[in-house]
């Protein structure tokens, strides 16, 4: 299936599940690209950068979809740079602060368990761009869980601290990992369509991963927490507006420049 | 433009843009060149990007350009083409030569198990990161001559 095949609400539906990759994808790469010169020595300094220019091309080929299949004349970096928070489609997980390093690789591990299986999922899309730009961006996040899982086993076999902070990061995120899953009536029409996979498939095997390294690692589970949502209906904490303000401002305060 | 330019031509040009991260190793070894088509005095040239984020497909586009424009030809449009998505397996036999001359170790082909070192040639090699000093790289160390290289990683 190509562009010109795909019917107008397809298109629309299409176009709002490719800014909830891109927003996520984005908003993970700008938490990324904040540990520039503080990483904890220059090898994780230069690898957690490398995760987010990896992350924010994957951003710009997802943004390169939606305005491939947009009726106005869309561009990727008009779609970074000139929506607002409440436009963006990324769930609430992607937007914290960046927080120790504990609390950034333990999210970065959730979110790169997250995207092998939906990438993987994604490569079968009945949509052959969309398929293409999975497949290409899942080779590079093999890469990105490759290290964040051994960091987490690390830090759990590591000192007392070490392990104190892992473990003060999974109380913190747990309940902002549900809404990875949720799906919205745009997303169940792509799903009947066979374009997106069935996310209740992605949490099944997700979770199976997770729990077990979680488990290995003698951390525990919180019992109970507030269950982040709102995300895909643009209702952000106001941690996204900061980001943004801080991400946007050049092509804002000077539209159009190019250096 | 003279009437007597070719694909081949053109693509005996093209061999004078280098990627700028490794500067010995031409796109066309790399295998991101794909097709070169001369049409009424326009090149069409198709690329491939490696990376997702790389920033070096920008500058590799600007090459394009001013290589073709010394031989004159000033009508040049490139298109980033997102299939077939590019491997490390697309880099030819000279472009892995010229990798290991220039002192990185090739991407495994399926099925190796070993990196060599670039230096010494020795296979007792450790991992020390997982990234480099650019996407496609990760940094080694040999445990035989003890110097640290760097490994062009596979995508595939």
């Amino acid at each position: 299936m190509t562009n010109t095949t795909l019917q107008t609400e397809t298109k629309q539906q299409l176009h709002g599940y490719f800014l909830r990759l891109a927003d996520s994808s984005l908003t993970m790469g700008q938490r990324l690209a904040e540990w520039c010169g503080h990483g904890p020595y220059l090898e994780e300094d230069v690898a957690l950068t490398n995760v987010a220019l990896d992350t924010i091309g994957h951003a710009q080929m997802f943004y390169q979809l939606a305005a491939d299949l947009a009726t106005n004349d869309q561009n990727p970096d008009d779609l970074a740079f000139l929506r607002d928070a409440h436009d963006y489609r990324n769930p609430l997980i992607t937007e914290l602060p960046r927080g120790d390093f504990a609390f950034t690789t333990l999210k970065q591990y959730f979110i790169d368990v997250f995207n092998l299986n939906l990438y993987a999922a994604l490569s079968q899309s009945a949509y052959q761009p969309l398929a293409l730009a999975a497949k290409k961006a899942r080779m590079e996040v093999k890469y990105h869980e490759d290290r964040s899982e051994a960091w987490i086993r690390r830090l759990a076999l590591s000192t007392p601290e070490a392990k104190e902070r892992l473990q003060k990061a999974l109380d913190d995120l747990w309940f902002y990992t549900p809404e990875l899953f949720e799906m919205d009536a745009g997303m169940n029409a792509l799903l009947s369509a066979q374009l997106v996979p069935d996310y209740a498939d992605i949490e099944a095997s997700w979770r199976q991963t997770v729990e077990a390294k979680l488990s290995e690692c003698k951390l525990n589970l919180p019992e109970s927490g507030w269950v982040a949502t709102g995300g895909l209906q643009g209702e952000h904490s106001e941690h996204l507006g900061y980001l943004l303000a801080e991400m946007q401002f050049l092509p804002r305060a000077y539209p159009g420049s190019e250096w | 433009m003279s009437q007597a330019v070719t694909t081949e031509q053109v693509r005996h040009w093209l061999e004078a843009v280098k990627d700028p991260e490794i500067p010995v190793i031409s796109i066309a070894d790399l295998g991101i060149l794909q097709g070169v088509r001369v049409d009424d005095g326009e090149v069409e040239v198709d690329i491939i990007p490696t990376y997702s984020g790389c920033p070096a497909m920008y500058v590799i586009q600007q090459d394009i350009k001013s290589v073709l424009a010394k031989h004159d030809i000033e009508s040049v449009r490139i298109q980033l083409l997102n299939d077939p998505i590019w491997t490390t397996d697309m880099i030819s036999e000279a472009g892995r030569a010229a990798m290991s001359a220039y002192g990185i170790a090739p991407p495994q082909k399926a099925g190796e198990k070993d990196i060599a070192c670039p230096q010494c040639g020795s296979v007792d090699t450790r991992l020390i990161s997982q990234f480099g000093s650019t996407a496609c790289k990760a940094m080694y160390r040999c445990e035989s001559c003890l110097e640290p290289f760097d490994y062009f990683k596979c995508h595939a």
